[in-house]
């Protein structure tokens, strides 16, 4: 899709009437504001984690620093008290690190070969399968919270790096199962007989055709997994402990502890901490973040 | 797709029994998703559907007990304000976000300078987590530190902004955070599908006469009715999974005031040791979604049957 940046054609360059030139000061005013109001609270975190604590208890949580201090980052990172353990979120974004990428780069892997195998070779059931996929989209996790947390303990994996893993790889290869299948689908039919009939097999044409032909969805794909399994909650909070607690759940502790004393500064430094992650893949890959939103719903 | 593919030339091979048992090989390299999909789908949902009709309290137990669980859950007002935010809620969120999103588009497709950057603006709460979100959101709405004291510093002392320390209005504080969210994902949708709207038909309708208001319901509208389908159910599920924003923005307070059914399986589940009850909490989740989808997706399959195949 190129169709991004083509405009429905409405009215060719003429000069502007007094009245849309007003019309034009409105449309992007509205604009202007709107997108402030959107930015406020990113903006006002930054600013809070450059802060000092007491200027922002005796100013407002909402405000210029009047001055600065690196102080709270630290603080954040390696010493903030975590359910009394004060180690910072440095614990916690790693945790995360190392569920993350492999949750993701496992995920995608098995989603393109399962789009390859789904779309271009005869498969019994074919249909059911992409049903059931789907299906594995749209279920609520409350539903399976319950069964997942009695198979993990049968497993041994009850609250562990493996076991949150597992599930986000299970889960996830519905989601990218279903991605890799809806743009696979589109691939020429002919390039894969032609592969075939010299005699190439199953391994050999998806390494060598689908792969090479695949760079847009795989990024968006990535993109996405990263996103989703970094900022998920529900099972990340169900399925850790205090020996291993990706940054989603840790964070919660943090800004939930009743000690009586609010630290907005180094509490804006520890969000911030857990939203850079996803919004360095937003900002750097935008495109494909936005290709792949659009993507899976107007096919 | 323009890209132009050099395929590479293999040996040819004999046709062997190699060959022939190749052909399994698909089905293979499927067969460990289908294993996995159809134990975490069907296996998973069954076995909670049973562990709700049983006595499981602390622990899980298989005897079957009735379905007890199921008339106790509706007296008990946790979960009956549970589900009555999550009504208030979802409506509030799926049709605001929606309004906001669908005027955003509307805006970003008068050709403005600087689409791309507004764009990205607008989009980036997306890719926030709910828990960033919500812990946010709740700094910024607390009267004593956030929007309410900024104001009442600049000199209007009368100012009020509580939303959130207030029973009756917290659920709006959600609703607030929700749109904030949800709302540039919504723009980016729609414009999309603009952009894929026929624009000789709005010429002729502009050649015609008719006003911009009615070019967009008449023309405009119709074409872009697939999306917003996909965009209600997108922000549906989002709405029936409301958990971690909740719980970072309102902890489910005051008192109880902002709970939603999620938390109460959570809590049942993981606090209360009631695991029967969380069981059939999570089953009527799982009954309130399909009961939701079931029409909307009835209705987009009509429609895309009307408008011929759109793939």
């Amino acid at each position: 899709m190129t169709a991004i940046d083509t405009i429905p054609n409405l009215d060719r360059k003429k000069p502007l009437r007094p009245s849309q030139v007003v019309g034009r000061i409105a449309l992007y005013a509205t604009l202007i504001v709107l997108a402030l109001f959107v930015l406020m609270p990113l903006a006002v975190i930054i600013l809070n984690s450059v802060r000092f604590n007491d200027d922002i208890l005796r100013e407002s949580f909402i405000g210029w620093p009047t001055r600065l201090t690196l102080e709270n980052w630290g603080v954040a990172w390696g010493e903030a008290c975590i359910n009394a353990s004060c180690t910072g979120v440095k614990p916690y974004f790693w945790a995360s690190i190392l569920m993350v990428v492999p949750a993701t780069v496992i995920s995608t892997a098995i989603g393109l070969i399962n789009g390859f195998a789904l779309t271009k070779w005869k498969m019994p059931f074919a249909g059911f399968i992409f049903v059931a996929i789907t299906i594995g989209v749209f279920l609520p996790p409350q539903v399976v919270l319950l069964p997942w947390a009695i198979a993990l303990g049968w497993l041994g994996l009850s609250k562990s790096l493996v076991g949150l893993s597992l599930v986000h790889i299970i889960q996830g290869t519905c989601f990218t199962t279903l991605f890799c299948r809806n743009y696979l689908i589109n691939l020429p039919d002919d390039l894969i007989k032609a592969a075939r009939i010299d005699g190439a097999g199953f391994f050999r044409t998806f390494w060598k055709i689908v792969v090479p032909l695949s760079p847009p969805i795989i990024i968006v794909t990535i993109i996405w997994q990263f996103t989703f399994i970094w900022n998920e909650f529900l099972f990340a909070i169900t399925f850790s402990s205090s020996d291993f607690r990706p940054i989603t759940a840790a964070l919660m502790s943090l800004n939930a502890n009743d000690t009586g004393v609010s630290e907005y500064g180094f509490g804006s430094a520890a969000v911030l901490i857990a939203a850079i992650p996803p919004l360095v893949i937003y900002f750097l890959g935008g495109r494909y973040f936005v290709r792949g939103l659009t993507q899976g719903a107007v096919k | 797709m323009s890209e132009t593919v050099t395929i590479p030339s293999f040996a040819p091979r004999p046709k062997s029994r190699a060959a022939r048992l190749s052909q399994l090989v698909p089905i293979a390299v499927l067969l460990p998703t289908m294993v996995a999909t159809g134990i975490y789908i069907f296996v998973f949902v069954l076995w909670n559907i049973y562990l709700s009709v049983t006595n499981s309290s602390i622990l899980p137990v298989y005897d079957f007990a009735g379905f007890d669980a199921y008339t106790r859950l509706w007296r008990n007002p946790r979960w009956t304000t549970g589900v009555w935010n999550l009504a208030l809620f979802g409506v509030l969120y799926i049709v605001l976000s929606t309004v906001v999103g669908i005027f955003l588009a509307i805006l970003m497709d008068q050709k403005v300078k600087g689409e791309n950057l507004l764009r990205s603006i607008f989009l980036y709460p997306i890719a926030i987590s709910f828990v960033v979100t919500g812990t946010t959101w709740q700094w910024i709405l607390n009267p004593s530190t956030g929007l309410q004291s900024f104001v009442r510093n600049l000199g209007w002392e009368s100012f009020e902004f509580s939303l959130i320390t207030d029973r009756d209005t917290a659920i709006y504080a959600v609703v607030i955070a929700g749109i904030w969210h949800a709302s540039g994902f919504v723009m980016v949708m729609v414009l999309a599908a603009l952009r894929g709207v026929d624009t000789d038909m709005v010429k002729a309708g502009q050649i015609d006469g008719a006003s911009m208001a009615k070019i967009y319901r008449r023309i405009i509208l119709p074409t872009i009715w697939p999306v917003l389908i996909s965009v209600f159910i997108i922000l549906l599920q989002f709405a029936i999974k409301t958990f971690d924003l909740v719980l970072a923005l309102t902890h489910g307070g005051p008192g109880i005031s902002t709970t939603f059914p999620a938390m109460f399986v959570y809590d049942r589940l993981f606090a209360a040791g009631e695991l029967a009850q969380g069981a059939a909490a999570a089953v009527w989740m799982l009954i309130g979604l399909v009961v939701l989808f079931l029409p909307i997706l009835a209705l987009n399959w009509v429609i895309r049957r009307q408008k011929g195949a759109v793939k």
